[in-house]
């Protein structure tokens, strides 16, 4: 779950990593109100507050040296539409802001803590060349990315602070402030149970102080349950309607570019549908998992879903029952179709137990869909149905 | 012979008394696995289907020499139960239970490493060698007794290729679900390396998905070490960066993990990969030259 920026330096202040001074405003008079009450003089920072990166290019992060230059920044950013490298063509809305107090930089650089799936083990990873994509940091100069990996048995060690601090080119006071931040952002993102814990900049000011000027935190979904207090910082705005949605009925739902709506259980296999659709010269306007113990109740929720999405021009089903009986997955369909009064082709592909009951049902039913046997003829039928492919 | 189990394999089953761990135990008995024992605590001296349950997996070993357990205990609880199976001592684990917090996982793997126990999943199928131990809840009936391994992160793909195979009437050796989360335990490098050293498998079909480098790990064994012929597919190759595709691990993240570079990979270690979910069989056959 990702949250906005301001969020997460009201975390890192309760785990006292320094952060400069500052607070949201969701209107441009609320912005020069919180400018004037975190700083006399200036220059502020007025920043858009979107759960993606890039801002600054795209014209979302901007320097403010009266409060003049605050209102009009503000105005500027408050409903943009942001498109960065990570927003996707369609950008996104700009709601809120975060307005900072500016500070003098001397230097910036990179902090992040994350999961590495190769040695199941946490990694830090921190680089000199802050303040930029770290992605093409990786890719261009991989050598100024310095990682330390934490064994979960004994913690993180002094000697791996040390070692990353002189890497970093830190020494005396800047060694310490950044030792100090390191420690205080790993046990941030243990005791919140985060997938990623990121600060790009971490800047040293002149004066000589560390300090965060972006945070980027991400909780890891499995772990939700034992932080309800977090569950609070989701921003509805900044997911998909649909999928949000989905999760209420335990549907693993995402919406993509296609016309065939699909419905499948299990995510390998809703996947591998996605991907046959394209392969047969179709595209997928969704991917949608109902589960392993898909009930009627929640079929019905699938295609609604499905077809809350209107461009979606035909919709396929493919199950391979298991444990999940095909007959009783026909009934759910078969329901859902009448209750929903499912106006567009539908395709329907059982597999597994009970198929040809399941079959039976459904040809029996007098609804007007097509069966299929086997991924390759439902995909073929899905895609003639959704009106010819892009082959 | 096959790998991991087979119908020397002795079973327990903690969280037996659960809504899934019940059905499921019926579903394995039936099939025909050893099922000597279930763990619930608390629930000592009741039984399942004529099951001993135990308070303990300590209990539980002491008492039906079990060296295999199934779990099924809800997530909050499921890394405490691993590392209890593992304490006794257990040597192979399996745990169906899905969305276990990461770092629970961590934790577990971590430990895992001081002790002799495998584990396989978890968020996974399970295992079954046909005709002889099923541990999991895939559908039985599906498979059938051969001579090709298959490994993959998911489940339902999984019987789609299986499917696909007996259809053909390849039998399988050992079916594995290693799962779909970013930690878990047995990988494909792993399970690859008992299959190549198995006599009775003579190829495997590998199913791997979008997210981490597993998959890369492997072609590099197989370009080097496979003595066998290995048929792969790669779930999201239509996958949007970014976005989490029902599975934990399955996540385009930094422009790693990339359908692309997996199948790139595989194909340069002379995997024959099938572009297309439904010819997995049909490629499976012709890499055996049937």
């Amino acid at each position: 779950m990702k949250i906005h920026e301001y969020q997460a330096k009201d975390i890192f202040r309760k785990y006292q990593i320094a952060v400069p001074n500052g607070k949201p405003a969701f209107t441009v008079d609320e912005a020069v109100t919180v400018a004037k009450s975190i700083s006399t003089h200036g220059p502020w920072v007025v920043k858009a507050q979107i759960h993606a990166g890039g801002r600054g290019k795209g014209g979302g992060v901007k320097l403010a040296k009266s409060l003049d230059e605050v209102r009009t920044h503000s105005e500027a950013i408050l409903g943009m539409t942001l498109i960065t490298h990570q927003t996707g063509p369609e950008g996104k809305l700009v709601k809120r802001l975060l307005i900072e107090e500016g500070c003098n930089i001397a230097s910036e650089f990179y902090l992040a803590v994350t999961l590495d799936r190769v040695s199941s083990q946490l990694v830090i990873m921190a680089s000199p060349a802050g303040g930029m994509d770290i992605e093409h940091v990786a890719a261009n100069t991989p050598e100024k990315i310095f990682k330390e990996w934490i064994n979960p048995m004994v913690g993180l060690r002094d000697f791996q602070c040390r070692r990353l601090a002189s890497k970093m080119g830190f020494t005396g006071t800047t060694a310490k402030g950044f030792t100090d931040i390191l420690k205080k952002l790993i046990r941030l993102f243990i005791d919140t149970d985060c997938g990623l814990a990121e600060i790009n900049p971490l800047v040293v000011t002149k004066e000589g102080g560390v300090l965060a000027v972006d945070a980027k935190v991400d909780f890891e979904e499995n772990s939700l349950y034992r932080h309800p207090s977090l569950l609070e910082l989701r921003d509805h705005n900044e997911e998909d309607p649909s999928e949000t949605a989905a999760k209420r009925f335990d549907l693993s739902y995402i919406s993509l570019d296609g016309n065939i709506g699909c419905m499948v259980n299990g995510a390998g296999l809703a996947m591998a549908t996605m991907d046959i659709l394209k392969y047969e010269g179709g595209n997928a306007a969704n991917f949608l998992d109902v589960g392993g113990g898909a009930t009627e109740e929640k079929v019905k929720e699938a295609f609604k879903i499905i077809l809350s999405d209107k461009k979606v021009k035909a919709v396929l089903v493919n199950i391979f029952g298991g444990i999940m009986k095909c007959d009783v997955i026909a009934l759910g369909i078969i329901a859902a179709v009448k209750d929903l009064k499912l106006a567009i082709p539908l395709v329907v592909r059982l597999e597994g137990t009970n198929v040809d009951l399941g079959k039976k049902l459904l040809n029996d039913s007098g609804l007007k869909l097509e069966t299929a046997t086997g991924m390759k003829e439902a995909a073929q039928k899905a895609v003639v149905a959704a009106g010819g492919g892009n082959k | 012979m096959s790998i991991l189990v087979d119908k020397n394999t002795k079973l327990i089953v903690q969280g037996i008394t659960g809504q899934a761990g019940a059905f499921h135990t019926k579903q394995c008995k039936e099939y025909g696995t050893n099922v000597v024992g279930g763990v619930t605590p608390g629930k000592a001296g009741e039984t399942l289907d004529g099951i001993p349950i135990f308070n303990s997996v300590r209990d539980a070993v002491d008492k039906t020499k079990a060296n295999a357990t199934m779990i099924y205990v809800p997530a909050p609880f499921a890394a405490d139960a691993i590392i209890e199976a593992a304490d006794a001592g257990i040597e192979l684990i399996v745990c169906i239970t899905e969305g276990i917090p990461i770092l629970d996982m961590v934790g577990v793997k971590s430990y895992l490493k001081t002790t002799r126990s495998l584990l396989i999943g978890p968020n996974c199928p399970g295992i079954i060698t046909p005709g002889e131990c099923k541990i999991g809840i895939m559908p039985g009936y599906i498979h059938k007794v051969g001579k090709v391994g298959v490994i993959s992160r998911s489940g339902t793909l999984t019987y789609e290729a299986v499917h696909q195979l007996s259809q053909r009437g390849i039998g399988q050796s050992t079916c594995v679900g290693i799962g779909g989360d970013p930690v878990s335990g047995l990988s494909f490098l792993d399970v690859l390396k008992l299959f190549n050293a198995d006599p009775n498998t003579e190829g495997v079909i590998m199913l791997g998905e979008i997210g981490g480098s597993a998959e890369e790990t492997a072609a590099e064994y197989i370009k080097s070490e496979m003595k066998k012929p290995v048929v792969g597919f790669i779930g999201g190759q239509t996958a949007p960066e970014g976005k989490r595709m029902g599975h934990a691990g399955a996540i385009i993240s930094g422009g790693s993990g990339k359908a692309s570079d997996k199948i790139k990979a595989l194909e340069k270690a002379g995997v024959s990969v099938s572009m297309s979910p439904a010819t997995l069989g049909e490629t499976m056959a012709k890499a055996l030259g049937r």
